[in-house]
């Protein structure tokens, strides 16, 4: 097993083993914390591929943002002592029916697929590529979709801060 | 150019051909990280001693006070004594705590850290990873480090800490914008985030210099953020002592509090770092064009030592900041960002891209 394989193998375990302990502990700082072992990890992945930009990404946005977002609002709602209660049964069945449903749908369609065979070391996707990708208009050009992910953005952040402002009675 | 005679591609890449000649690759690559790792770690430990020693020294310099001058010729041993203490103590921790998550908070906070040390150019050839994306790595592996501190806050099960956590994660996710967008400046400025080529950039003079007032303006911009990233005072709301003991770390004890105690001010490390390479040119000797004499002169200086002047520098300021402005309020720390540092913030990076356009840099 090359050193490639076992950092693989490694990466994979602690996503495998960290994505089951969020949805299975009792108490929401822990799952979230997990969430973000699971995140890391991921970015790690990522890493490997030589996708050092989208790794940093990774690491920024969902690591850095997103968990902290969510164990922010977590530390404003709940109590230390709070452990969720345990869903009916038949929650329980019906969750386990459309994850299995859900894992069978992905795992027919990844057997189905002809992942093409690519060299071990790929070369390594640099800032500027991604950069002039981003912003040209030809064929293979993001501009429009950046554009419009702009205009999204700036409408909730819009969104956001009318609900945030003080109402005048 | 007369400074890479202190180059140590070749020094290292003579260790790293041995290694892989004596033993097969794998193991040669175990090795090879182990020994990087051991190297930072020790670096690691040295930099924390002798910074606490730092601003104990500053901190009464300013006071008008001796600072520590009993163990050690100028009190030099006085926090190795302070180390030694802290190992010994007992761990004492709260009821009802989350002991999972209070546990791995100090780990979380000095991991990250010691993530971010690893992209530092020290000096020509020596670092450990050179990423073509080095300063975005540096910022996202910092921006986890808030994720510790509230960890240590939530499951510490206590209300200062609860307090602490929170006014500290407002404050570095509010702050992380403005030390991202005063890098961007400079990133407009260097057309490139890889940290090797940043610092050759500055070949024929530092950033500071070369993009003179914007780069003046994000510099100062940077320290102030930064600043308030690392939770220090001014802005050492956080922690701020006379209404909360100690803020999110009041819970730990011993060696865990250690821990966060060396992070603080590893991250001001790291941040002072940034600062000099980014801005004062990292390990690059202070070149002038054409004063060949002087240039010749400043490259027998060995660029570890330039590394460790500007960074020592930098730290001087955020230290004098620290022990010379009174503690800010929270509302105010907020209004200072939202308002002022980031519109500034924003301003210049256009300020800065009309200067690179028009090509009146040096």
């Amino acid at each position: 097993m090359t050193n490639y394989q076992f950092m693989f193998f490694l990466l994979s375990a602690i996503i495998i083993i960290f994505s089951i302990l969020t949805v299975t502990t009792r108490r929401i700082l822990r799952a979230a914390t997990f969430l973000l072992f699971v995140l890391v990890a991921t970015a790690g992945l990522y890493f490997m591929l030589r996708f050092n930009f989208l790794a940093a990404i990774q690491l920024t946005l969902y690591a850095g943002g997103i968990v902290v977002l969510i164990i922010f609002s977590v530390l404003l709602t709940s109590h230390i002592s709070q452990k969720l209660e345990k869903a009916s049964i038949s929650k329980r069945i019906l969750a386990a029916i459309a994850a299995i449903a859900g894992a069978v749908l992905c795992i027919i369609t990844i057997l189905a697929t002809e992942f093409p065979t690519v060299t071990p070391n790929p070369p390594e996707t640099d800032i500027h590529t991604i950069g002039q990708a981003l912003l040209s208009t030809d064929k293979f050009g993001y501009s429009l979709p950046f554009e419009v992910i702009s205009i999204l953005l700036l409408a909730a952040m819009i969104g956001s801060i009318i609900i945030a402002k003080k109402r005048k009675d | 150019m007369g400074y890479s005679r202190y180059d140590f591609t070749p020094l290292l890449h003579s260790i790293d051909q041995w290694l892989y000649s004596v033993m097969s690759p794998a193991w040669a690559l175990i090795v090879e990280l182990t020994l990087i790792g051991l190297a930072f770690l020790i670096f690691y430990a040295l930099v924390g001693l002798f910074l606490v020693y730092a601003e104990r020294k500053v901190c009464g310099f300013i006071q008008n006070r001796v600072g520590p001058n009993r163990v050690g010729k100028y009190g030099i041993f006085q926090t190795i004594a302070d180390f030694i203490k802290l190992l010994m103590k007992e761990l004492i921790g709260t009821k009802d705590a989350d002991k999972l998550l209070y546990n791995i908070a100090p780990y979380i906070v000095i991991i990250c850290s010691f993530m971010a040390i690893g992209a530092i150019p020290f000096a020509q050839g020596l670092l450990a990873i050179d990423f073509d994306i080095g300063i975005l790595y540096i910022i996202s592996v910092s921006s986890l480090s808030v994720i510790g501190v509230l960890l240590a806050g939530w499951s510490s099960n206590s209300k200062y800490p609860l307090i602490g956590a929170m006014r500290s994660g407002a404050q570095i996710i509010s702050y992380e914008l403005s030390v991202g967008l005063s890098l961007l400046t400079i990133i407009v400025l260097a057309g490139t985030m890889q940290f090797s080529k940043i610092v050759m950039a500055q070949e024929n003079g530092w950033f500071i210099f070369k993009g003179h007032i914007p780069a003046i303006i994000a510099f100062i911009l940077y320290v102030i953020a930064s600043t308030a990233e690392t939770n220090r005072g001014p802005f050492d709301l956080a922690e701020a002592e006379s209404e909360l003991t100690a803020g999110y770390h009041t819970e730990y004890s011993g060696i865990k509090f250690a821990f966060f105690y060396l992070a603080e001010y590893m991250n001001m490390f790291i941040v002072a770092s940034i600062a000099a390479t980014v801005f004062l040119g990292g390990w690059m000797p202070l070149h002038i064009p054409a004063w060949n004499g002087f240039n010749v002169v400043m490259d027998y200086i060995p660029p570890v030592i330039w590394y460790f002047m500007k960074t020592a520098f930098v730290i001087y300021i955020i230290m004098l900041f620290k022990w010379t402005f009174p503690r800010l309020r929270i509302d105010h720390l907020l209004t200072l960002e939202w308002k002022y540092l980031l519109p500034i913030n924003l301003v210049n990076i256009l300020f800065m891209a009309l200067i690179v356009l028009l090509g009146w840099h040096f």
